[in-house]
């Protein structure tokens, strides 16, 4: 349990507990499994300014969430991916101060953060293959390699924006060009609103034409040659490159912030820009990254939608929002800082228990919030419980992208290779690059599959990652808490094994049958599904 | 705990084949239509009851002919010269093997020899054999015969069985627990049917096959699964959700719930035996066909029967470049049989009056053979010229509409484009094709688009419909 706070306040504090129940009610005993016992305090700056609001507010914040919760949110969030049940029985049997720190320094170098995060980056930079975005294979493979790398060796921001923004090549060998492949509308201001959406988190159809227009100045000389080989084009800077109406490219631009520039001839406008963009002074560069960094761990914007940055839509906490973008810009753009930052504090780490019935308690962080499980995520957790594998391939166009068998969804890296689950799960068509295309809510026909179909039920009894389960040896105490520790990354409470020995006890005959409905049963939980 | 011992048993197999419920169609149509709540009340129903109320896109309530669609979708593409175009005349090249159309019980009309059973029904569909688009891609043409619209406008639109799905079934005017809009049984691949209207109005994909017995219809038929086990499941499941009964009233619980209740209606409830054609009579099964085609069509035809709006039944195997003739006697007399029983069944039952049935492929296929190796007597992609099969919902039947030449290989006469036959199907429905549709970015799109947009009309079909 990482915390500061003095043992002689923790004394206090359970003394308080036993002296005064009544009092305290639900305010500060611990919730099992979910709460740790441990009341907020504050641990870095986060925590500090939103403690302030919360006070201002009359909100009281959750407890800190227990190891168990911790190991499994941590996990999902920073690399995508459940924990064994040996990693969580590791870190929960851990009696260090720090362990929490040091397991997030951990999960940041793994690979794994590199593969989850390229999917996220993935959806908003529209990574696909096919139609509407028809980036081709061989583009997607390109792509994918720059941003896996970009991601694992944790670029500085300025330049990773940089590098979208400015390279010149072909689509199949210098990967970052293909940023401006993968819009549906590759015209001048198609362009630039995906940098808009991309870089500024504004949507650019919302504002007035002629601003869209001289932004799109600066996007109005790139062309895109085609080779001899199938499907290859090369992206440059081409000053001569004629409108679509045949007349020479603008040679006026003005920035959103409505600075007027006239094109210098020599120099390629979408440097202009991007230089513009990544100045630690641009009002919309940071803003956008840390507020969709905490999106994606809050599953709730700073500013919210993240993707809907406008004046009208202001943070909820402005002194948040400007304090991370500082820290952004101090770090040299290091986006890990961020991660470290927030993954830190005692906000994140709170209990998805709420303490307060104040309606804007969400809105202000007080407690984690629960979302489903992403599509790719959640398969991606099945069969690393069940031991089983998903078949991915697309045969349509040639050349055929066949996925190696036993290939994570999270790894996927394109939005044509799906399946029935992905698609019926909410991952995101990638077409517009927009946050709110993956759908994470519930529907019942993800409900009939989950608790009925036979795709699931297949895994659970033929996987052969259970095997050891459905073994007739070895002591049942103990398999069953290695499952909670496989499928919840938790030690399942006394309760919860005395409710499913009296199950056994029911059902004698079908001892067999019995292990499989507790799986079932499990994979089927909200605990499961749900981040928490 | 000592209790808990886990050993393989065999199950019980009068255990495993469950209580078998003997329902009537009225009882059925009790539960089922008229149940609880609409299986994909997350749509609009589920974030804000009163959504309809403010929706101000929907068309005003309109009464169609059609209450139901029946699409076969011939993924593929195929024949034209070889199903409903026949051109005896234009020589081996043109023909191959197929050389004596039939005669049907509409005079004047023919369509090639294979399709016997068809012949009998002529005077209950009518054939447009003026199709046109002009695309010879798999990928694209799909999307331009099921949307209306060419590729890259920055939209990706709704198929039609998508925005009937979007207008005709939601509650409160769909109230089934079935889903509103079911393909058979496997989606078709990369198409995304449901476009920008999001996830929500995908079609439920059954899986298994009809032609097996159970039909495991994915999530809802489970194989091996006594109700009382699924009660019991249901119940250690409340037992052992810790996070739901510790925050029972969170709203992602709260809509988790809600889900699971509809899941379990359909689980435990009778709504299920929609899709099992085994309640049917045998003799009708048989003329069906046996396959799984011809059984799908058996369960479409149920499914309508129980209100459901829209139905997809995707064929496979239509694209015949190569030893195109072959797969023809193959795959002719399957169609044949499942298309005949399925338009005489709903006409005997007196559902064809309300059910449209549209038959076609993304495109048809070259009028020349390709007689060389490696082809062998192959046909491919030909998006210039293709037939389409209607009936029902307001369609009539024994018409031809449009004509090709000699060959098969230009429309000559009455073009029909994709655009004028979903405006018709939609109009059929009682949906106005100029009705406009949100896009998540904001821009109002139209669910048929103008010629404006670049998609051209040659106007709907009003000669074959009855409205």
């Amino acid at each position: 349990m990482k915390t500061f706070q003095p043992l002689v306040l923790r004394i206090l504090s359970v003394t308080l507990l036993l002296l005064v129940p009544a009092l305290l009610a639900r305010g500060e005993e611990a919730i099992e499994p979910f709460d740790s016992g441990q009341p907020f305090t504050v641990n870095n700056r986060i925590d500090e300014i939103l403690a302030k609001k919360w006070k201002s507010l009359g909100i009281q914040p959750a407890q800190i969430c227990s190891d168990g919760v911790f190991v499994r949110r941590v996990y999902l969030d920073v690399i995508g991916t459940l924990p064994t049940a040996e990693e969580a029985q590791r870190f929960i049997d851990d009696t260090s101060r720090n362990k929490r720190q040091r397991l997030i320094e951990e999960l940041l170098d793994r690979p794994e953060y590199a593969d989850y995060w390229t999917m996220r980056w993935g959806d908003i930079l529209r990574i696909k293959a096919e139609f509407p975005i028809n980036l081709w294979p061989n583009a997607v493979q390109a792509y994918n390699r720059w941003l896996w790398s970009a991601l694992a060796t944790n670029k500085p921001y300025d330049q990773f924006a940089m590098e979208l923004l400015t390279s010149s090549g072909s689509n199949f060998r210098v990967g970052a060009v293909n940023f401006y492949r993968a819009t549906q509308d590759r015209s001048p201001k198609g362009i630039a609103q995906a940098v808009a959406l991309t870089f500024m988190g504004e949507r650019a159809e919302k504002w007035p034409p002629e601003r869209l227009e001289g932004m799109a100045a600066f996007f109005s000389q790139i062309s895109f040659k085609p080779t001899l080989e199938w499907k290859e084009e090369i992206v440059t800077w081409d000053p001569f490159h004629a409108t679509e109406s045949g007349d020479p490219p603008p040679q006026e631009a003005v920035f959103p912030d409505g600075v007027k520039i006239k094109l210098p001839a020599d120099r390629d406008p979408r440097k202009v820009f991007a230089e513009w963009l990544v100045s630690p002074k641009n009002p919309w560069f940071a803003k956008n990254i840390v507020n969709r960094i905490w999106y994606w761990l809050f599953g709730r914007g700073i500013i919210h939608e993240p993707d809907d940055i406008r004046t009208d839509n202001p943070p909820v906490v402005p002194e948040l929002l400007s304090y991370l973008e500082s820290e952004l810009v101090q770090s040299k753009w290091d986006l890990k800082h961020i991660y470290r930052l927030i993954l830190n504090s005692n906000t994140y780490q709170l209990s998805c228990v709420p303490r307060s019935q104040h309606p804007e308690r969400d809105t202000y962080f007080a407690c984690y919030p629960l979302r489903r499980l992403e599509a790719e995520v959640l398969i991606d957790a099945i069969c690393q419980i069940t031991g089983t594998s998903e078949d991915y391939w697309s045969m349509v166009p040639e050349p055929y992208t066949v996925v190696p068998q036993g290939e994570r969804a999270v790894r996927l890296g394109d939005a044509s290779i799906t399946s029935a689950f992905l698609e019926m799960f909410g991952r995101p068509p990638r077409d517009n690059g927009l946050e709110s295309e993956r759908n994470n809510r519930i529907t019942a026909g993800q409900r009939l599959h989950l608790l009925n179909s036979s795709h699931i039920a297949r895994k659970i009894e033929d996987g052969r990652g259970l095997e050891w389960f459905f073994a007739s040896s070895g002591n049942p105490r103990a398999k069953v808490t290695r499952l909670y520790l496989t499928v919840l990354s938790r030690y399942p409470t006394e309760k919860e094994l005395a409710v499913i020995a009296e199950t056994a006890k029911a059902q004698r005959s079908l001892s067999r049958q019995a292990g499989v409905d507790l799986v079932w049963a499990l994979i089927n939980s909200s605990e499961f599904l749900y981040r928490h | 705990m000592s209790d808990f011992r886990l050993a393989h048993v065999i199950l019980n197999p009068a255990d495993q084949a469950g209580p078998r419920e003997k329902l009537t169609r009225r009882t059925l149509l009790a539960r089922g239509l008229f149940g609880v709540l609409g299986l994909y009340l997350g749509h609009r129903g589920f974030t804000s009851p009163s959504a309809w109320a403010f929706d101000p896109l929907l068309p005003a309530d309109k009464p169609g002919k059609a209450k139901a669609v029946i699409q076969i979708w011939l993924w593929g593409g195929p024949s034209h010269l070889d199903t409903f175009d026949p051109k005896p005349d234009a020589g081996n090249d043109y023909t191959g093997p197929f050389t004596n159309p039939i005669s049907t019980n509409v005079p004047g009309i023919r369509i090639n020899e294979l399709l016997t059973e068809l012949a009998k029904v002529a005077d209950k569909y009518s054939l447009i054999r003026g199709m046109t688009h002009g695309v010879n891609a798999h990928e694209t043409a799909a999307y331009l015969v099921q949307t209306g619209r060419m590729p890259g406008d920055r939209i990706v639109a709704p198929a039609v069985g998508a925005v009937v799905s979007y207008f005709k079934g939601q509650p409160p005017e769909y109230q089934s627990l079935i889903p509103p809009y079911i393909v058979l049984t496997e989606p078709q691949g990369r198409f995304s049917e449901a476009g920008f209207l999001g996830p929500k109005y995908k079609p439920f994909a059954t899986g298994g096959d009809p032609s097996k017995t159970p039909f495991t219809v994915e999530g809802i038929v489970a194989p091996g699964m006594t109700q009382s086990r699924q009660r019991e499941r249901r119940e250690l499941l409340a037992k052992l959700d810790i996070l739901r009964q510790t925050v029972s009233d969170h709203p992602q619980i709260q809509e988790l719930k809600q889900a699971e209740e509809q899941a379990y209606d359909l689980i435990l409830g009778s709504s299920g035996k929609a899709f099992d054609p085994s309640e049917e009579p045998q003799e009708l099964r048989q003329k069906y066909g046996t396959t799984t085609f011809g059984q799908s069509c058996l369960v479409a035809r149920r499914l309508v029967e129980r209100g459901v709006r829209y139905v997809t039944i995707n064929s496979k195997g239509w694209d015949t470049h190569k030893e195109h003739f072959q797969a023809m006697r193959r795959k002719l007399p399957d169609l044949d049989r499942g298309l005949a029983t399925l338009i005489q069944d709903l006409a005997d039952r007196g559902l064809l009056e309300s059910t449209l049935i549209w038959c076609c492929g993304e495109f048809g296929r070259t009028p020349k053979i390709a007689w060389e190796p490696p082809w062998n007597g192959g046909r491919h992609h030909y998006g210039k010229a293709f037939s389409v099969l209607v009936a029902g919902g307001g369609f009539k039947g024994g018409q031809v509409v449009g004509a090709t030449d000699k060959t098969g290989s230009e429309v000559v006469e009455r073009p029909v484009y994709p655009t004028d036959l979903i405006g018709s199907i939609y109009t059929l429905l009682g949906i106005d094709p100029a009705t406009t549709v949100r896009h998540p970015q904001g821009q109002m799109v139209r669910i048929v688009p103008t010629p404006e947009e670049g998609a051209p009309s040659a106007g709907l079909l009003k000669e074959i419909m009855t409205v």
